[in-house]
Parts: C-alpha cells; sequence; structure tokens
C-alpha cells in the first residue's frame, strides 16, 4: 500500500504504460498515415499541437494551482515576440548571428540578429517564466475574482504594447501593426545532406515542424505529470483547498502560486516561440484576448487538472475550429445550392465558432463540469452537495 | 525560561483593536488554556501567536527567540503546530494525504508519526483513505489535531477543539489532548467550553475585551466564584 495508490492513480502496468505508449507510437507514425492516405492535415495537426502545449501550460496554473488566469494570451506572444526579435531581420540595424541557419543572399552575415532557434526555445521558456514572476508577485496576493481581473488586463495589454511599439522614444521595438516578418527557420545544420529537410526546416516538408512540436509537447506533458505528483504539486492542491490550513502546514502560499504562474508562463513561452518561427511571421492581432479564452474553454472542457482531459479539450476544440466547422460549411452552402437558398449557400460557419465554444461550455456546465475526463478532486469541488450529511454524532461545522 | 512568552501584544483587525497588552507564559510541558466568551480576544491571541495576524505593538518570544511578524508558514519549522478554528481540514484529500499534509515540512521517514497519530486516533486509521470532508465533525476534530501532530511540534495551538461536537466527543477529545500532552508536548488551548478545558489544563488565562483578567492555576480558577459564575454556566 504505496502512497501513490491512496490517491486513487495506481492503476494496472498495462494501463498505466499501454495505452500512453501506444498514444504515443500513433503520434509517432502518424506523418507516414497522413501521407500514406493523402489527408493533408499536418498543418492544421501542427497548430493543434501548439495548443496542446498552451493547454497544458495553463493547466499548471488553472487545474493545478487553482489560479483562474485570463491573459495566458499575453506569454504566447511574449515568446513568439522572442523569435521575432532574435531570429529575423527585425534589428537591422546590428548584424549578429549565431548558430543560425539564416544566410544572406550575398553570402555575408545578414543583418539582423539571428540566433539558433533550439537556443532561443530556452530562451523564450526564460523569458515568459521571468515575466510570470514579475507579473505574479504583486498580483498573486489577490485572490480569485482578483487575479481574474488583474490577469486579464495584463493580457490585454501585452498586445497592445506590441501594436503600439513601433515608436518607443524612436526605437521600432515591435513594428508595431505590420508585426516581424521573414522568422528565420529552424534547423541542424550540423546533419549530414541526406537529411536535408532537418538541416533547415522547410515549408513543404512539415515532418521536421511536427517532430519537433510533438517533442515539446511530451516534454510539457512529462512535467506536468511530475509536478503532478510531486511535493509541489501536494502544496497546489493544499493551496487550491485553503490557503490558510496550507501556511499552517508550512507551504508559504504566495511562492507555491508564483511557481503554478511561472511554469504556466515558461510553456506558453516556449509554444508561442515554436508558433512564431512555424507561421514565420507574427502580428499584435494574432494574440488577441480570444486566444486566453480559447485555450481556458480547451483547460474546462477536458477536465481541469487531468492532463489526458486537458490534451483531448484542445484537441478537441481545434479540431472543430479547423476540421468540422469548415466541414460543416461545406455542407450548409451543398444544402444551400440544392435548395437554392442563397442565404444558406453564403453562410459563413467559421465566423460562429465563438458562439458554437459558448453552447458547448454552456452545455458541459450544465451537464459535465469537471470535463470530459475529470481530475478526481476537481470532481468532488464541483458536486460540492454530496458529502453534506456528516454523522449525527459529529454534526457538520464545515468552514 | 518559559517555551512561550507573550509581552503585552497588541493586535488589530483593520483600525479595530482586538487585543489590547496580552500577556501570558506557556512552560514546557504545560497544558495552557485561555478561557472568556465570545470577542474576548482568545482566537485572535492564537492568531497573533501564530503570525496570521502580526501583533502591531508587544513581543512574542518561543524558544528564546523573537517570533512577532514571521509568516504563518515559518512558524511549523520553528515548531509550532495549530489545529485551526474550524478544523481547516483538506477536506477534499484523504485521512492519509491530510496527516502527509502535516508533515509537509520535513524530509525524514514520517511513518512513526504516522503510527502514533493512530494510535491515539484509531479511527482515523479506520478511515485512512477516506475523503476527510465526508467524515463526522468528530472524526474532522481528530484529523485536525493528528495532522498538526504530524510535524512534531514543540508547541500545539489548538483553537476550539470542542467546537460543533456532541458532549461524549469533547470528552473524548479532551481525553486524547490529555494524552498528548503526557507524550510530551507542550499545549496552549483555547476553549470557551471552560469547564473541559479547565479539566485538564494546568494553568488558565480568562480574556476579557482583549485583555487577561485573571490567571492562576486551573484548579483554582475552577473554585473562582467570579469564573464559576461567568464561564462555567453556574448561578
Amino acid at each position: 500500500m504505496s502512497a501513490a495508490n491512496a490517491t486513487g492513480r495506481g492503476a494496472s502496468p498495462l494501463k498505466r504504460f499501454g495505452l500512453p505508449a501506444l498514444l504515443i507510437a500513433l503520434a509517432l507514425l502518424f506523418p507516414f498515415l497522413d501521407d500514406g492516405l493523402g489527408l493533408g492535415l499536418m498543418f492544421p495537426v501542427i497548430v493543434i499541437a501548439v495548443y496542446v502545449m498552451l493547454a497544458l501550460g495553463l493547466n499548471i496554473v488553472i487545474g493545478f494551482a487553482g489560479l483562474l488566469d485570463l491573459g495566458f494570451v499575453a506569454f504566447y506572444a511574449l515568446g513568439a515576440y522572442v523569435v521575432g526579435w532574435f531570429a529575423s531581420g527585425h534589428f537591422n540595424q546590428v548584424s549578429i548571428s549565431f548558430l543560425s541557419t539564416a544566410r544572406s543572399i550575398s553570402g555575408g552575415s545578414p543583418a539582423g540578429i539571428h540566433i539558433s532557434f533550439w537556443i532561443l526555445l530556452i530562451v523564450a521558456g526564460a523569458f515568459t517564466a521571468l515575466c510570470g514572476i514579475i507579473i505574479g508577485a504583486p498580483t498573486l496576493r489577490l485572490r480569485g475574482d482578483y487575479l481574474a481581473i488583474v490577469t486579464l488586463g495584463f493580457g490585454e495589454i501585452i498586445p497592445r504594447f506590441f501594436q503600439n511599439g513601433d515608436n518607443l522614444g524612436g526605437f521600432n521595438l515591435t513594428n508595431g501593426t505590420i508585426g516581424i516578418k521573414s522568422i528565420d527557420s529552424p534547423g541542424i545544420s550540423i546533419l549530414p545532406d541526406s537529411l536535408s529537410t532537418w538541416q533547415r526546416f522547410g515549408t513543404l516538408d512539415l515532418n521536421p515542424w511536427y517532430y519537433t512540436i510533438l517533442l515539446l509537447v511530451l516534454i510539457t506533458v512529462y512535467v506536468n505529470i511530475r509536478l503532478r505528483d510531486s511535493r509541489l504539486g501536494r502544496a497546489w492542491v493544499s493551496v487550491r483547498e485553503d490557503e490558510t490550513a496550507a501556511a499552517a502546514m508550512g507551504i508559504n502560499p504566495v511562492t507555491t502560486k508564483l511557481w503554478a504562474y511561472a511554469l504556466g508562463a515558461m510553456f506558453g513561452g516556449v509554444a508561442g516561440a515554436f508558433y512564431g518561427a512555424f507561421i514565420k511571421s507574427i502580428f499584435p492581432t494574432s494574440f488577441s484576448f480570444n486566444i486566453s479564452i480559447l485555450v481556458l474553454c480547451m483547460v474546462i472542457l477536458g477536465g481541469m487538472g487531468n492532463i489526458y482531459g486537458v490534451i483531448l479539450g484542445a484537441i478537441a476544440l481545434q479540431g472543430i475550429n479547423f476540421y468540422l466547422l469548415p466541414q460543416i460549411n461545406d455542407w450548409v452552402h451543398a444544402i444551400g445550392e440544392s435548395l437554392g437558398s442563397p442565404l444558406l449557400a453564403g453562410a459563413d460557419i467559421p465566423k460562429y465558432n465563438f458562439f458554437i465554444f459558448g453552447i458547448i461550455l454552456v452545455l458541459m456546465m450544465l451537464l459535465r463540469p469537471e470535463g470530459i475526463i475529470p481530475n478526481r478532486q476537481r470532481q468532488e469541488e464541483l458536486h460540492d452537495d454530496s458529502d453534506a450529511g456528516g454523522d449525527a454524532l459529529g454534526g457538520t461545522v464545515r468552514a | 525560561m518559559p517555551l512561550l512568552e507573550v509581552e503585552n501584544i497588541h493586535s488589530f483587525y483593520g483600525h479595530i483593536q482586538a487585543l489590547r497588552g496580552v500577556s501570558l507564559v506557556v512552560e514546557e510541558g504545560e497544558v495552557v488554556t485561555l478561557i472568556g466568551s465570545n470577542g474576548a480576544g482568545k482566537t485572535t491571541t492564537l492568531r497573533s501567536i501564530h503570525g496570521v495576524l502580526p501583533p502591531k505593538e508587544g513581543k512574542v518570544i518561543f524558544d528564546g527567540e523573537e517570533i512577532q511578524g514571521t509568516p504563518a508558514h515559518d512558524m511549523i519549522s520553528r515548531g509550532i503546530a495549530q489545529s485551526p478554528e474550524g478544523r481547516k481540514i483538506f477536506s477534499r484529500m484523504t485521512v492519509r494525504e491530510n496527516l502527509e499534509m502535516g508533515a509537509y515540512h520535513r524530509t525524514d521517514d514520517i511513518r512513526e508519526d504516522m503510527e502514533r497519530v493512530f494510535d491515539l486516533f484509531p479511527r482515523l486509521k479506520e478511515r485512512i483513505k477516506q475523503e476527510a470532508g465526508t467524515m463526522s465533525g468528530g472524526e474532522q476534530q481528530m484529523l485536525a489535531i493528528g495532522r498538526a501532530l504530524m510535524s512534531r511540534p514543540k508547541l500545539l495551538l489548538l483553537d476550539e477543539p470542542s467546537m460543533g461536537l456532541a458532549p461524549v466527543l469533547v470528552e473524548r477529545i479532551f481525553q486524547i489532548i490529555r494524552e498528548i500532552n503526557e507524550q510530551g508536548t507542550t499545549i496552549l488551548l483555547v476553549e470557551q467550553n471552560a469547564n473541559v478545558a479547565l479539566e485538564i489544563a494546568t494553568r488558565g488565562y480568562v480574556l476579557e475585551t482583549g485583555t487577561v483578567v485573571n490567571s492562576a492555576p486551573a484548579e483554582k480558577l475552577r473554585q473562582d466564584p467570579k469564573v464559576r459564575e461567568a464561564y462555567l454556566g453556574e448561578i
């Protein structure tokens, strides 16, 4: 009877390792499947994977530590801009290259700062974690709603800053609404020529991108699992339940929450850095409030605190966005044309995605507030009426 | 040197003064109780000692060190554990997980301590895998005390352990508190139920509107006519 068993997670080895191994194998083979069947889904799947990573990052903040963060997009944007700044020709006053794949046409070193994508992934993670600490330190003393308001503001301020940061005392930091373009491709230049697609990630063969984000997602999942089962994970659960009692156990609530915020921010930043390099140009408008809400919906839909649930939530919502809505759109158009109805034939269904997400969220809250795959403790928190009985002898005085 | 010395502390909730110069002493090995009516400042005194509500004036000296102003989460490593008012157990964790939380700051083996808690409260052992929130009030109180013991405290602060419990259970809990003390833990006990508190205490302090109005050995307080009239329900 180990401690892990008492928490109800100790399942059979087959269930513990079999299912994850199968899923990983499936994910590894996906590009071959996509190629063989001619699905052409590589691009949407890579973007979905970015969102899986974002949702897992936010899961640390919301699911584990119970902090409602409505401005998660800020870290995503900061991560993307790190890559924008340090792997493009944006700062053309200087010419710095470090292990980069970028070459100028003349063969000399290109204008701008060009640092290896792999280094920038780490830099973006560290930078956003630091930003998380700077934002979190004063605000995490707040509880509940107040924190949500502050993070909401932060999520709005950062994109505004990028939008207006093209003239900071004469210095062009963000290039404003035009954004930063032609971001360098990642690549592993030391590889032999037979692996040329990996030397410099291209836009035709998306496999290197896919395996990179898959690796990042797997790292995120692993860290999530380790954190959940760690001392820190315990501290998060206790702070979520009762800050005062947690403090009496010797847990500093503020630093505990700060860890969650910084770690969540870090994954958001790394996801943003990957996305920036993948999409090659970043604009302030790519980081709107909608994304914060979308990622939040993924976490809630899947099941706050449950890693598999959150992954499923992210895949489901982005799947609807990328695949189901355009599909429905085509069907509606086809029906509209056969009926001769211009209203249906010209309808723009994907425009209603947030309306549809809204309906999904309302239905989830009514029918299954704990999410598709719930976290054990979360489930009980949301079905609180079940334990109001107590026994006659003791009464039920509860704080 | 006393284990705990509180010197003339003044504590405020916002602008409202709750403690007006409380002083008290707890010697090693004692059970000291604070009695008094609602709003007298009993819980506030505990909160001030424990760092939840740092006093604006005065000193709290524990084990020879001034600790006023130390945050609550540093108290447990100094050797002060508390079972707070309203129990504040982690209701969605199991009994075992709650006890493990009590030993959160420790990195050594806690099995012995868990056995000790189960010896004191066999009921908790039966419920080891149960969600704490689904237990009865009495069991939750046992868990709150057991959880505090998991840190091997030098001083145990108990706030209203009798609250919301049936009289039979109150007797039982107080027997166990005495047992804990006999095993060597010093206890500072805040209690409205002055009868039971004075039965197990070595000494007692009577609080009224934020000041100590009387202090004496427990036996003497039980015989004090004023105390009998005000707190022991006798006319």
